[in-house]
């Protein structure tokens, strides 16, 4: 009973007794239901990012942000949720939109762009738990499973890019294609910290591992390196300031996504977040202790005996996991909003010349403190 | 950077790459308005600049023939609408110049301090949108939330907040309304810690300076030869500002500093110089309009004695003077009736931007970008 699939088909306790092509059948029909709520999963957190982004950047801005749209009792005035249904109006206008293909597109290949990436996030989704069995599927190789599949987003960029037939939706998939591969290997080689500490490529065994020690950020000085490394990778990953130069507004219009309007450029923004969610889960459930309560991680140091003030437990733990994820999503957009961007060579320089000996060095350390320490 | 020669790599059958040419605007997030450049590009690097101009021309000058003097004026607002102020101004006293017409001492000082106002409302916007063409969105946000309190200033004195004409031959059309004194020194008071605000948050954000330091560099040499002028030939280590070096309205009364670049994170005359020098400029012009304010003659008539029919005497008159963006002179000719035979504006903005071929050739794109936003071009000057 480790991930959401196995818990839904041990409802069904009758199972065993049908023929084996009827129980493949509804297997199918869990698989396609769980599938549902991903997506509806991932529509939502856009709905909540982009809302929130708003609201960050504007009062980071002196502004006020979305005021309008509201509804029934939420509505106008200058309360704080002035404009609560702003990005659910949004949502419907690009949904609703005209859908327009530049003639001179590469048109099978336009259509599919957006999508790619789209189903790369998804999939990212289904190896992330949220709590204890509480992944939509379980993999032993979850951090490798989650790494290789979204730097698949990155082929739906270079064809959205290269189908759009436009120069600067070139540029835009040229620099994610150097940008996303070259991040992937710090990316790769912090977290490969946690799995050379903890043993296991699961994110169950990690955060277990946290519990019986403490969160893998405080393990020593180079974990908090890693996990440094770590989330700046992660921020070029998804793409956000000050690592946004594949959709650089001021120089590349809006980059690989320039020609897309409506329902596909929804999808864009919906992965976009998407992939902001995943990163932020990600460094949760590695580096900072996943669905542990800060509180019972903090006493359990200290000695003190097990209560209910260690506030854990199932949905303590999606609180928390939540929390934590929308922390470090806040901390992204506080770097959008204050930092200017770098420049295609000064990033390459970043990841290869800095972030990577320092990732790798980092290795080294905390293979000789394990081994003096351990 | 290396570049490779291409019919080499065509040998080894490796590689076959041309350059790629881009036509950037007139529609598109960072060119000052309605500006195009044809750009060739060889991967990131920019080995050739073409700026191409024209999308906003009015006939200024043609129109300008068609019109009494006073008429004028407007249409100077709209040549430069970051810098209306400071177009009246110099346009008044090149008038006024060539009619010999002696201005009442109110009136001077209403209008430096107009024209000082208009001074840093202009090279907020400067340093904002070069924050924005550097890729930082909020930098932008602070200037403008300061510079609509100059621009609630503006409005107080004349009704408009853009486009004034608020300064006429042989005076001003309003004059200033009560309390503005006060509340000019008020606004005074909170501008000026916000100048360290934007330092903290963008000056001296080390992302900032690696985008914009050594980036651009723009010789002095080159800077004369070109006619550069204002901030990008100051940012160039040149004292040369021609409210000190002309000394014209009542600037020689008023003591205050000409910042240069002085190349303090890079070498001298680049992005980051050009930019710093327009926030110092700020404070300067700062301290002018507090003297400005203590030195105001506190009664007085705001119009001098023009004839109801301006007919400047037969001849010609270049007259000019320091706009937020450099040198703006105005060649009138005069056949000596109501209307101007021949009016001829040295645009600053149009000059500092054929400097963008000269400075950004051979860097990024995204180089190419940040060294137009030093360069703080308006369209609407370069176009006329």
């Amino acid at each position: 009973m480790t991930s959401f699939t196995d818990s839904l088909m041990g409802l069904l306790p009758f199972l065993s007794e049908l023929p084996g092509g009827v129980v493949s059948l509804i297997f199918i029909v869990v698989v396609i239901f769980l599938g549902l709520v991903v997506f509806l999963f991932m529509a939502a957190n856009a709905l909540v990012a982009v809302y929130m982004e708003r609201k960050v950047s504007a009062f980071m801005q002196d502004r006020l942000g979305p005021m309008e749209v509201g509804f029934w009792g939420f509505r106008g005035g200058k309360r704080f949720w002035g404009g609560i249904a702003q990005t659910l109006a949004d949502a419907l206008k690009l949904v609703v939109k005209e859908d327009i293909i530049p003639e001179k597109a590469d048109k099978p290949l336009f259509i599919i762009g957006p999508f790619i990436l789209f189903i790369a996030a998804f999939c990212a989704f289904i190896g992330i738990p949220i709590g204890y069995g509480m992944a939509i599927s379980d993999f032993n190789i979850g951090i490798f499973y989650v790494i290789a599949i979204s730097s698949v987003g990155v082929i739906g960029i270079i064809v959205a890019g290269w189908a759009s037939n436009n120069k600067w939706s070139l540029y835009g998939a040229m620099r994610a294609a150097a940008q996303i591969i070259s991040y992937e290997v710090p990316v790769g080689l912090s977290l490969l910290l946690v799995v050379m500490v903890v043993g296991s490529l699961s994110f169950y065994d990690i955060v277990a591992w946290q519990e019986h020690h403490r969160w893998f950020l405080a393990h020593s000085p180079f974990a908090l390196l890693g996990f440094l490394i770590f989330f700046t990778a992660g921020v070029a990953e998804a793409n956000r300031t000050p690592f946004d130069l594949p959709e650089a507004e001021s120089e590349l219009v809006a980059g690989h996504m320039t020609e897309y309007s409506g329902f596909r450029w929804a999808i864009f923004f919906l992965s976009e977040y998407a992939n902001m969610a995943v990163v932020s889960l990600m460094t949760v459930i590695v580096f900072l202790g996943g669905w542990l309560s800060p509180v019972g991680s903090l006493l359990r140091l200290f000695g003190v005996a097990e209560g209910w003030y260690f506030l854990e437990g199932p949905i303590w733990g999606v609180f928390w996991i939540s929390a934590k994820a929308i922390f470090l999503i806040f901390m992204m957009m506080w770097f959008r909003w204050t930092w200017p961007r770098l420049r295609v060579d000064q990033l390459m320089n970043t990841a290869w010349k800095f972030l990577l000996p320092v990732a790798l060095l980092n290795i080294f350390f905390i293979g000789i403190w394990e081994l003096i320490f351990a | 950077m290396t570049t490779f020669d291409q019919a080499q790599l065509k040998n080894f059958g490796v590689v076959e790459a041309e350059e790629m040419t881009i036509h950037m605007g007139p529609q598109h997030p960072s060119t000052h308005g309605v500006l195009r450049l044809k750009i060739r590009t060889d991967g990131e690097i920019v080995s050739h600049i073409e700026p191409h101009i024209g999308y906003l021309h009015r006939c200024f000058e043609k129109h300008c023939e068609n019109l009494t003097y006073e008429q004028v004026i407007p249409y100077t607002d709209r040549c430069d609408y970051l810098a209306s102020m400071n177009n009246n101004h110099i346009y008044a006293l090149a008038v006024e110049k060539l009619m010999g017409i002696e201005i009442p001492e109110r009136v001077e000082y209403i209008r430096v301090i107009m024209a000082e106002l208009q001074r840093i409302a202009s090279h907020l916007m400067a340093v904002g949108a070069h924050g924005l063409d550097a890729g930082g969105i909020t930098p932008i946000t602070y200037t403008f939330r300061d510079r609509e309190r100059i621009l609630d200033l503006f409005e107080y004195t004349c009704g408009a907040r853009l486009l004034y004409n608020y300064i006429w031959i042989g005076g001003v059309s309003h004059d200033l309304p009560p309390n503005f004194v006060q509340y000019a020194r008020e606004f005074l008071d909170y501008f000026e810690p916000k100048i360290t605000e934007y330092n903290r948050l963008l000056t001296y954000n080390k992302i900032f300076i690696e985008r914009t330091a050594d980036i651009g560099v723009l010789t002095p040499e080159v800077a004369i030869n070109y006619g550069g002028s204002g901030p990008v030939l100051r940012g160039s280590g040149i004292q040369w500002d021609l409210r000190r070096n002309d000394a014209y309205s009542i600037y020689d009364r008023f003591d205050f500093e000409i910042p240069i670049g002085r190349g303090e994170m890079g070498t001298v005359g680049d992005s980051w110089d050009r930019y710093f020098v327009r926030v110092r400029e700020m404070e300067e012009s700062v301290k002018i309009i507090r003297q400005a304010l203590e030195q105001l003659p506190k009664e007085g008539d705001v119009h001098a004695a023009v004839p109801k029919k301006i007919r400047p005497p037969e001849g010609s008159i270049y007259f000019r003077g320091e706009n937020p963006r450099g040198e703006l002179g105005y060649y009138i000719i005069s056949d000596g009736s109501p209307k101007p035979y021949r009016l001829k504006m040295r645009s600053p903005a149009f000059v500092n931007l054929s400097l963008i071929s000269e400075i950004a050739t051979g860097w990024m794109i995204a180089d190419m970008i940040a060294i137009l936003g030093s360069l703080d071009i308006v369209l609407g000057e370069i176009d006329r």
